[in-house]
């Protein structure tokens, strides 16, 4: 094949094609013209969505991945642009979110002199990348795309970020694509050791009270099925992490809710009870565990992972699965005799009457008063026949539409985990909308997270991206606010806030909006947001002081939770 | 849990900006690095960091597998100093007038097997190695002795006492993989 001489930016879109972008988020600036001069010529094979924020490229890119699968792309300038990028790059390589940052630097002649819009970008995002490179020469660009996209997408996905020099986007090289897939220092997926297999099924096997924590793990492995087929064989009861939610249907019969601080109470006063603990993809964070002094101690421990990093960083594994979890969930399934272990199952019961009784019922179908945020949550997820993707911004509009929306299908929740990212909500579901087109995209919010990013309405307005927007509005920062309640005397410092009138901001991005406040119009309000065709405002005034419940108090044991408060 | 001095060997590929990298893990976990060096080794291409630290097993443990996860890094152990060969080099500048005077300076500098490097009237230079302990002890002998104008250490180079190369091993296994995949 004869080689094309072309320059580093034209080299960088063919890289992208190559690689099989076809969507991405981004904002021109001075360091990254030369690129967006060649995109420009590219538009009608690669989409560029612009945003209105660099921080929004970003979650728009995280979102995009995560209702996809596929890896995210981001294009932003240097210096502000790419300081601008750092929040959603620390919460992709937390959440382990496959997502490619290209950044414009200033040309290499230029390095190190404090330049106009240079900032050590590389340095920077080092700690929070899982690779971050500068191509200084174009004829470095086919290889340090392919490299990137490889690392992010491979393993554990994260985000990688290529800082790329002016010179090296107009300088000229002979193009050839490359692919690659094998990197010598890097083991993306480590070796299962069959001993370890073969121990994990005895320990199942030999177990009375096996409880299954599902993980992020399993939806980045597409293992959902495998899954299914494991706990279904040995009839093993199971918790989701935040993250996996949508990785078990949520009307599984063996699905026993949400783990963790704000998870359901059965899954979780159970940890402490049951004999073997099998983690699937996950990584035991601390909101899933409470104080490791007191959490699961009675119980075997065996921890399927892709990340050795993770085995005994937080919990102590007695048998460690290494590998993809798709090809080990199936290894260890086959070792497995069926059980049905009817009684354990059954001891969840009365727990999750408990919880439903006091905490669910109350928050979904209140009979009097202000509108819960609960009670919206549900109405919108049932509207949309549990098929819909959530996306959640963070605080108790997040642990809201965690607790209270239904999942039917894989890859339905994006939500920022790890990190806790105000203003992740609403750049993310305005990404999905462009993964997956065919699906109804809804984004829960709170009125602080809104206006950390709220400048992306202007991308919903310009793309007329079908984001449905759900505005939990309690005139709060409402999370805040309920730990000041429970354990700082109910002094409110700083959390009241006094909010703009939304609809009008709403009317401003001649986004079609409706206001929400007495119980009798919920529904209509609802399927008029559904029907709608594209993007859709609807903001729900909630009850002020409403408080998310149940709840490990921060440092408790994951077994004691507070149903009220 | 008990802290003593842990070796880390780790070896890499040669790319800018893996020092950082390296040195973030320990100051994620705010363990302090007592020596490090880094320099070629024997494989071409591929660096090797000698890093020293004083931490329990748990944290030298976490700390490892994290710089194993680098990209760009190959292999990463740690060793207590029973399953090294150790070394380190120092040199120590001394007043020549005290020298002359004071026959124990010369006598410590035979007794620990300094070399001398540069004699002029004002400083004479000398040069040691061998173990952490017996450096440190002759700086702290020619110190009561008031000689002492400079010291320097160097930080801890090491071999394993292993008879097993670990990271050829790797590299072979690797390049083996590679080869394999190619070849389907």
């Amino acid at each position: 094949m004869s080689k094309e001489r072309i320059t580093g930016a034209e080299a960088l879109m063919r890289s992208l094609e190559h690689q099989g972008v076809k969507t991405m988020f981004g904002y021109p600036g001075g360091s990254i013209m030369p690129v967006f001069d060649a995109l420009y010529d590219h538009r009608d094979r690669l989409q560029h969505i612009l945003v209105r924020h660099e921080q929004g490229a970003t979650h728009a890119a995280q979102g995009y991945a995560r209702a996809s699968g596929k890896v995210g792309v981001c294009l932003v300038t240097s210096g502000p642009g790419a300081t601008n990028t750092v929040t959603g790059i620390a919460d992709a390589m937390i959440d382990s979110t496959p997502i490619v940052v290209i950044a414009g630097q200033v040309g290499t002649a230029f390095l190190g002199s404090d330049a106009f819009q240079e900032v050590d970008l590389v340095g920077i995002t080092q700690p929070i990348s899982k690779w971050s490179y500068q191509i200084r020469r174009a004829e470095d660009v086919p290889w340090a795309v392919a490299r990137a996209f490889y690392i992010a997408s491979s393993g554990r996905p994260g985000p990688v970020v290529l800082d790329f020099a002016k010179n090296a986007q107009v300088e000229t090289l002979d193009y050839e694509p490359v692919s690659l897939d094998f990197i010598r220092s890097y083991v993306s997926v480590p070796d299962t050791d069959k001993m370890s297999v073969i121990r994990a099924a005895e320990l199942i096997n030999k177990a009375q009270r096996p409880l299954v924590l599902v993980g992020q793990g399993v939806e980045l492995g597409n293992a959902q099925e495998e899954l299914q087929a494991f706990i279904e064989k040995a009839q093993m009861p199971a918790g989701c992490t935040l993250l996996g939610l949508s990785a078990l249907p949520t009307d599984h019969a063996l699905n026993m809710g949400m783990l963790g601080m704000h998870g359901n109470l059965a899954p979780n006063v159970k940890t402490n009870e049951c004999d073997l603990l099998i983690a699937v993809g996950m990584r035991f964070d601390d909101r899933v565990t409470g104080t490791l002094a007191t959490y699961a101690r009675q119980a075997k421990v065996i921890h399927f992972d892709i990340d050795a990093a993770e085995i005994n960083k937080n919990v102590h594994a007695d048998v460690a699965v290494m590998g993809d979890c798709k090809a080990t969930l199936r290894a260890v399934t086959e070792l497995l005799i069926p059980a049905t272990h009817k009684e354990w199952i059954e001891s969840f019961a009365p727990y999750r009457e408990e919880e439903n009784r006091k905490v669910i019922e109350p928050e979904i179908h209140p009979t009097a008063g202000p509108l819960n945020m609960g009670e919206v949550v549900r109405a919108v997820s049932e509207a949309a026949h549990h098929e819909a993707v959530l996306v959640t911004d963070v605080g108790q509009n997040q642990m809201m539409s965690a607790r209270y929306f239904k999942y039917s299908r894989n890859r339905s929740i994006i939500t920022s985990g790890g990190l806790g990212t105000m203003g992740f909500g609403l750049p993310a579901a305005v990404g999905a909308t462009f993964a997956v087109p065919d699906r109804t995209v809804c984004v829960f919010m709170g009125d602080g997270g809104l206006q950390m990013n709220l400048q992306e309405l202007g991308t919903i307005m310009e793309q007329k991206a079908p984001v449905k927007m759900i505005l939990l509005n309690n005139n709060f920062l409402g999370n805040v606010r309920q730990w000041q309640a429970m354990f700082f005397n109910r002094k409110y410092s700083f959390t009241p806030m006094t909010n703009p009138d939304y609809l009008k901001i709403a009317e401003a991005y001649e986004i079609p909006a409706r206001r929400v406040t007495d119980r009798a119009e919920l529904k209509e309000a609802i399927e008029e947001m559904l029907t709608t065709d594209g993007p859709f405002f609807l903001e729900a005034c909630v009850i002020e002081e409403g408080n998310v419940l149940p709840m490990t108090p921060p440092g408790g044991s994951v077994d004691v939770m507070l149903l009220e408060c | 849990m008990d802290k003593i001095l842990y070796t880390l060997i780790v070896y890499s590929e040669n790319i800018a900006g893996l020092l950082n990298q390296i040195t973030a893990v320990f100051t994620r976990r705010q363990i302090n690095i007592e020596s490090l060096n880094v320099s070629a080794s024997s494989i071409k291409g591929v660096h090797k960091y000698t890093i020293t630290a004083w931490c329990d097993e748990e944290s030298i443990k976490k700390i490892v597998r994290q710089i194993e996860k680098k990209i760009d890094v190959l292999q990463a152990h740690y060793f207590t100093d029973d399953e090294i060969f150790s070394h380190e080099i120092a040199l120590y500048k001394l007043s020549t007038p005290v020298l002359e005077k004071d026959p124990r300076v010369s006598a410590l500098i035979r007794k620990y097997n300094a070399r001398v490097v540069e004699v002029n009237p004002t400083y004479s230079a000398m040069e040691k190695d061998g173990t952490t302990e017996d450096i440190i002890a002759l700086h702290d002998e020619l110190q009561q002795l008031g000689c002492v104008l400079q010291f320097v250490r160097s930080g801890r180079i090491a071999l394993t006492k292993s008879c097993v190369e670990r990271v050829n091993e790797f590299l072979a296994d690797r390049e083996a993989r590679y080869l394999q995949s190619k070849g389907e």
